[in-house]
């Protein structure tokens, strides 16, 4: 692996200018921890542009009903941070799972995203967030911005609709949470074989006054090519009252529409299917109990 | 941005400012660089070491800006401007920081290579939280590895440093002698603290090359043409060495010369080396490997011992694929059997598994002046390397030096050749110092792995438990090569039947040739493996008869005056009945608080059930089987007091050299502190023999023991001239020789001797009683250790993962010589052994390795380190050191049936193949339960 350039531009229209400039043979490097340690890259970029040190985008902050993450935060600071920690639980419980403390402290959400695994934690977190991702990419002299719904994101397992040579997943946003709205991440991992996890799964429901579910996300992976959101459990969730009999059946919806496969040396399909019920229950009750915290609107 | 030019490549460089341990520094990089081989190589800063190069192993750990990252992955120029500070830079002023001594005086230092990357994850995490608890160190330390020490005493080092009573409970030990007995910390640990510990990258030599290895990639093909002109004409390469270029002996081998030093007609695993060249940068040497080509006739591939020993298999060797068939008989099998009131019959399989020593093979090699070859290695059997270096050179075995460098954890994994030829070849065809080291993932594909093992066992036994016949029939997968295959299933095929006494047994095991990875040495040596199947077995008899596991192995426990499946008596040193009763009492105390129950669960726990398991299991010391097993030791005293203990044995991380030093200074009256202990220079030290089969305390032990002696009766004869009294009442104490109240110097005695014309340095050759090859009869071991342990497991119900929560274990090694040493020997080879039961698996499919890189194999972590409840049992061995026997090995092996044992007393399901995988296991449980409801 050798580039010749290893660039830290401090602005966008930098980042995006200098990935213009070498016309596609230039690439968008978050911590590298994903990059860095697939020994296989041919043809090797010319060079690499990090984005970590663009001093507009390497902070969490709150704009217009969103909380906005930039792309050089780390897992580390998602997991320290009040704003995320108040807004989107889910994800704070999955960063904090990603690697060790070494990963996390230079790891991005925005890599994680990117590229695009249908098991990537910070991905089926911040897909039941709703969550949204800042492209951006030099058109001219001018930079394009455009803020797009993170389903758009994915084409298939590592495949991103992201060209991180030309283009720069510049910051990633959800909205602030709603009263009586609670999120959580729960997943299993296995200690023999591929330290990718076998199944991660995100919840976040929120509740109307009468205790009913007003909303729900349920995401998962790996479960489709690209991480899954389970809209038909989420329809026939809508509008219920929890019990354990709904839970239980909204388990098996799940299991109706989640086509998890066997993958060697990681997991079988069947021991997936035994495990996503599990992670729905764990998930949905830490959600629920966050829900029920808050006060319930009117 | 600047342009430089080495060697006709264009490289950029950039300039790169940042302070490094407090230091403002400034160097030019280049832009793919990486911060660890910056401060390796360009700043000097060998203490950061590399494991894995992938951001898995964590010990390449530094800080940046006071945060802990992988530096192998971290790019230089990210560090621009910022504060970097790695292990050089925790020291101040010669005062060790508290991390540091804690590490030291907690014995959390083995071989050392981790140990920076532990120090400097530590210090990231006492720097932000003060007092840890130990949830918080186990979530911090979680992805930065140890093979050594098992986490124990590194999680009690950490609370010590954060001023919390951590101190380890060291278990009871006997009393000690002047030092022997005292637990003492590595003379090496400072060293190895503070990052000037050197390990054989961390050496360079101007003008050093960088060679690299062309691996042949497929699993079995005969070689049609290899062209290396391409390779040849790259700029930078100075030499591409093939078979051709091998002047001596074509092949090696430890015990059969099989494994070409570069393949000629065909290659037999994926790992096999078929070209070397040597370059002016790695770069380079990597890229010309690129464009050697090599044209290959795939053959078809044997990937199972079973399969290999079909009469129509694929030929992996001319002499067919059978390296041993190895026979054990006592008594009649088939009368008995038919004794018994119930025979329990099952199939058993462990998994090829994988040392993972932190540090990769690295081997530099350079021609002298007077044009002999010295080669610079981390290897546990030095002299078996020059031998085999002087065999392939075609030179007498005087002209190669092997110089033995710090060992980054070996476990077995490195006793065959790596590098060493290479690099000898190599420098002999440049004329330049030469260094070969392996990436992570070419030391995976390349070196002998664990073997695994079928079996197939026949347990006999009367209705009160007592055994009355085992039949079992092992096939051992050995690979492309013996290695030591053959030695290795010998030992899985004598310790088959356990260590208990058994009528009537019949073993057969087979050792055959596949295209898989070799197998060979690795802690445990083959017992690993048959302690799993036949502790299973008899966990089984015991469930189906009705007893009491731990009364059915006390009932047929070997001791004193049994006999031994191949017919030996054991007269003395067996202390196996007493660490049963050791286990079984401390689980008694436990059990108590679960009402008595081996299962139970808990009210705040749903979903959860827990068990505890049992299992017993015995080692040999020594060689054995007839080999001769010896070991030379010179000591020398100098005139200022102190003595030098030299052999050629390899310290790799288990404390040989602070048992040598022990010894001495128990022998000649020093302070532990006077003694040093040069180790594997096959110029300058004799032959320790090869540091395997636990035999280094016992048979190098006694060597030093008896070359102290020697010495102290030389030097006891000049003292008594000095204080005019009977050489026999003198006294060798504290540094002084005394006799009653008066007294001399033990360096005044050495200068004494000196001025008198003696020379104060001599050696003793020492030979292990004598020992009966297989199927002689008689002794076939010098002497056996012996252990019990229990595990207590957590089965989570719902998604079916494992816990090892707790470990009672007791150990019986003749006799403690350093009890801190001792206890990381036990730590480290418990959690080892529970990595072997639920994590570890070497993967290969049709002979291709899955397992190419660390991500792929997980040993245990941090957080799979378990309570441990440790007891040492002292049966002294007649003939060993102080009634020492080996230790490095016992500890590592009944930890896996203890918990696949526990499994089934909390689920039902017997464990049949390693590791546990929570995917079957919670598949199996549901299957069961479904059965079960059915009926
Ligand atoms: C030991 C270890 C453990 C891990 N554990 C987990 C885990 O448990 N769960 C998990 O999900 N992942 C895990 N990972 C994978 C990885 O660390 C994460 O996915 C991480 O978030 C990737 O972020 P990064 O910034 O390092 O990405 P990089 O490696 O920098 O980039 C990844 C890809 O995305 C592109 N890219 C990065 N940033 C941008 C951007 N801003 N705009 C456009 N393209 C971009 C890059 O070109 C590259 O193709 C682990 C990795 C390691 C080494
Ligand atoms: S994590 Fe860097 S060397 Fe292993
Ligand atoms: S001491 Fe930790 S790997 Fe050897």
């Amino acid at each position: 692996m050798s580039w010749n350039d290893y660039f830290m531009p401090k602005t966008l229209e930098e980042a995006a200018r200098l990935l213009a400039a070498h016309g596609g043979r230039a690439r968008v490097i978050g911590g590298g921890t994903d990059y860095f340690v697939d020994e296989a890259h041919q043809p090797a970029p010319e060079a690499l542009v990090d984005v970590t040190r663009i001093a507009d985008l390497r902070g969490i902050w709150e704009e217009e009903g969103y909380v906005v993450i930039g792309c050089g935060v780390s897992h580390a600071q998602i997991v320290a941070s009040p704003l995320v920690q108040a807004h989107g639980a889910a994800l704070v419980e999955a960063c904090g799972q990603i690697g060790g403390p070494q990963v996390r402290n230079v790891a991005t959400l925005a890599g994680n995203i990117a590229h695009a695994l249908p098991a990537a934690d910070g991905a089926i977190a911040l897909l039941a967030l709703d969550g949204e991702a800042l492209i951006a990419w030099a058109d001219g002299d001018a930079v394009v911005r455009e803020w797009r719904p993170l389903p758009q994101l994915f084409r298939g397992p590592g495949q991103s609709a992201i060209d991180s040579t030309r283009q720069v997943l510049a910051a990633l946003r959800f909205p602030v949470r709603a009263p009586s709205e609670g999120s959580a991440f729960a997943r299993v991992m296995r200690p023999q074989g591929v330290a990718l996890p076998i199944m991660g799964l995100a919840a976040r429901v929120r509740l109307r006054a009468d205790g009913a579910i007003a909303d729900i996300r349920v995401t998962l992976g790996p479960a489709a090519p690209t991480p899954f959101r389970a809209q038909a459990t989420e329809a026939y969730l809508r509008g219920r009252m929890l019990d354990a009999l709904t839970l239980r059946e909204a388990g098996e919806m799940l299991l109706g529409e989640a086509h998890p496969r066997t993958s060697p040396h990681r997991a079988t399909a069947e021991y997936r299917r035994e495990v996503i019920p599990v992670l729905f229950q764990e998930a949905m009750g830490r959600a629920l109990q966050r829900a029920a915290a808050l006060e319930v609107s009117a | 941005m600047t342009q430089t030019t080495t060697n006709g490549k264009m490289t950029h460089t950039a300039s790169l400012t940042f302070t490094v341990n407090g230091r403002p520094v400034t160097v030019d990089v280049r832009p793919s660089a990486f911060l660890a081989e910056v401060l390796r190589e360009q700043l000097g800063l060998t203490g950061v070491k590399i494991g894995c190069n992938e951001a898995e192993c964590g010990i390449c750990t530094v800080l940046v800006d006071g945060a802990p990252v992988n530096s192998c992955i971290y790019p230089a120029l990210k560090a621009n401007g910022a504060r970097v500070e790695t292990i050089e830079g925790l020291a101040r002023g010669g005062q060790l920081h508290p991390l540091q001594q804690a590490f030291i005086e907690q014995g959390a230092v083995q071989c050392g290579f981790c140990t920076p990357g532990l120090i400097m994850t530590a210090k990231a995490l006492l720097d932000a939280n003060p007092n840890p608890s130990e949830d918080d160190i186990k979530h911090a330390l979680k992805d930065t590895y140890c093979r050594c020490t098992g986490y124990v005493s590194v999680i009690a080092a950490i609370k010590q440093a954060a001023g919390q009573n951590g101190h380890l409970a060291l278990p009871e030990t006997r009393p000690p002698l002047n030092v022997v007995g005292k637990p003492l910390p590595r003379p090496d640990a400072v060293a190895k603290v503070t990052g000037a510990a050197k390990y054989t990258d961390d050496y360079v030599f101007p003008g050093m090359l960088h060679a690299c290895t062309l691996r042949a990639g497929i699993p079995h093909a005969r070689i049609a043409r290899i062209d290396t002109s391409k390779a040849k004409a790259l700029p930078g390469v100075v030499a591409v060495l093939t078979h051709e270029d091998v002047p001596g002996a074509k092949n090696h081998g430890l015990v059969y010369a099989d494994w070409p030093v570069l393949c000629y007609d065909k290659v037999r695993y994926v790992g096999d080396a078929v070209a070397i060249v040597a370059a002016e940068t790695r770069e380079i040497a990597e890229q010309a490997l690129r464009l050697i080509e090599v044209e290959y006739e795939p053959l078809p591939v044997v990937d199972d011992p079973v399969k290999a020993l079909a009469p129509d298999a694929p030929k992996v060797h001319e002499s067919g694929n059978l390296l041993k068939h190895i026979h054990v008989e006592k008594g009649d099998v088939e009368r008995g059997l038919a004794e018994a009131d119930v025979i329990i019959e099952g199939e058993y399989e462990t998994a090829t598994t994988e040392h993972a020593f932190l540090e990769p093979e690295c081997a530099i090699g350079r021609v002298t002046d007077d044009g002999r070859v010295e080669v610079y290695v981390g290897s546990q059997i030095p002299y078996a390397d020059r031998k085999q270096i002087a065999a392939a050179l075609g030179v007498p075995e005087s002209q190669v030096r092997v110089i033995g460098t710090l060992i980054g954890g070996g476990f077995g994994g490195k006793e065959d050749i790596a590098g060493q030829i290479h690099v000898a070849l190599l420098a002999r065809a440049t004329g330049r110092p030469v260094k070969m080291l392996y990436r992570r993932s070419e030391s995976l594909i390349f070196h002998p792995k664990r073997h695994a093992v079928k079996f197939k066992v026949k347990v006999g036994a009367k209705r009160d438990g007592t055994f009355t016949a085992m039949r079992i029939e092992l096939w051992g997968d050995t690979g492309a090569y013996a290695s030591l295959g053959d030695k290795v299933m010998t030992r899985a095929a004598t310790h088959a039947s356990g260590p208990y006494e058994v009528p009537h047994v019949k073993i057969d095991c087979y050792a055959a040739y596949t295209n898989n990875v070799p197998a060979g040495a690795f802690r445990g040596f083959g017992v690993t493996q048959s302690c799993f199947a036949i502790e299973s077995a008899i966990d089984e008899l015991a469930h189906r008869l009705n007893l009491d596991p731990i009364e059915v192995r006390r009932k047929n426990a070997l001791r004193v005056g049994s006999v031994t499946n191949t017919g030996a008596l054991i007269r003395e040193s067996c202390g196996l009945l007493t660490c049963i009763e050791k286990v079984a009492d401390a689980l008694n105390d436990d059990l108590a608080q679960a009402q008595g129950s081996w299962v139970f669960r808990r009210p705040d726990k749903p979903n959860r059930v827990y068990a505890w398991g049992f299992a017993a299991a015995y080692k040999n010391t020594g060689l054995g089987g007839g080999a001769n097993d010896c070991s030379t030791v010179e000591v020398e005293a100098f005139s200022n007091g102190s003595v030098e203990v030299r052999t050629s044995a390899a310290e790799i991380g288990q404390g040989l050299v602070g048992v040598l030093a022990s010894i001495a200074a128990e022998e000649l009256g020093l302070p532990y502190e006077r003694v040093h202990v040069l180790l594997s220079d096959t110029d300058l030290t004799p032959d320790g023999g090869p540091t395997t089969a636990s035999r280094q305390t016992y048979v190098t032990g006694n060597a030093a023991r008896l070359a102290s002696i020697k010495l102290r009766q030389q030097l006891a004869a000049v003292a008594a001239e000095m204080l005019d009294a009977p050489a026999d009442a003198l006294t060798f104490c504290d540094g002084q020789v005394r006799a009653g109240d008066r007294a001399v110097s033990f360096a005044e005695v050495v200068q004494q001797a000196h001025a008198e014309g003696q020379s104060t340095r001599l050696s003793h050759l020492y030979e292990a009683p004598k020992t009966q090859p297989l199927g002689a009869g008689g002794d076939m071991h010098v002497a056996f250790s012996y252990a019990a342990q229990a595990a207590l497991v957590e089965v989570n119900e719902l998604t079916g993962e494992v816990a090892c929560l707790k470990v009672i274990s007791a150990t019986d090694v003749g006799r403690a010589i350093n009890p801190l040493a001792l206890q990381g020997q036990i730590d480290g080879g418990i959690v080892m052994c529970i990595g072997n039961a639920l994590t570890e698996e070497f993967i290969q499919e049709k002979g291709i390795p899955y397992t190419d890189r660390l991500a792929r194999y997980k040993m245990p972590s941090i957080r799979h380190t378990p309570e441990i409840v440790s007891f040492i049992v002292e049966d002294a061995a007649a003939d060993g050191p102080y009634g020492a026997k080996g230790v490095g090995e016992i500890s590592s092996i009944p930890t896996t049936p203890a918990i696949t044992n526990a499994i089934y007393a909390a689920t039902g399901v017997r464990v049949r193949r390693l590791p546990v995988d929570q995917d079957w296991l919670l598949r199996t449980m549901k299957a069961r339960r479904q059965r079960v409801n059915a009926k």
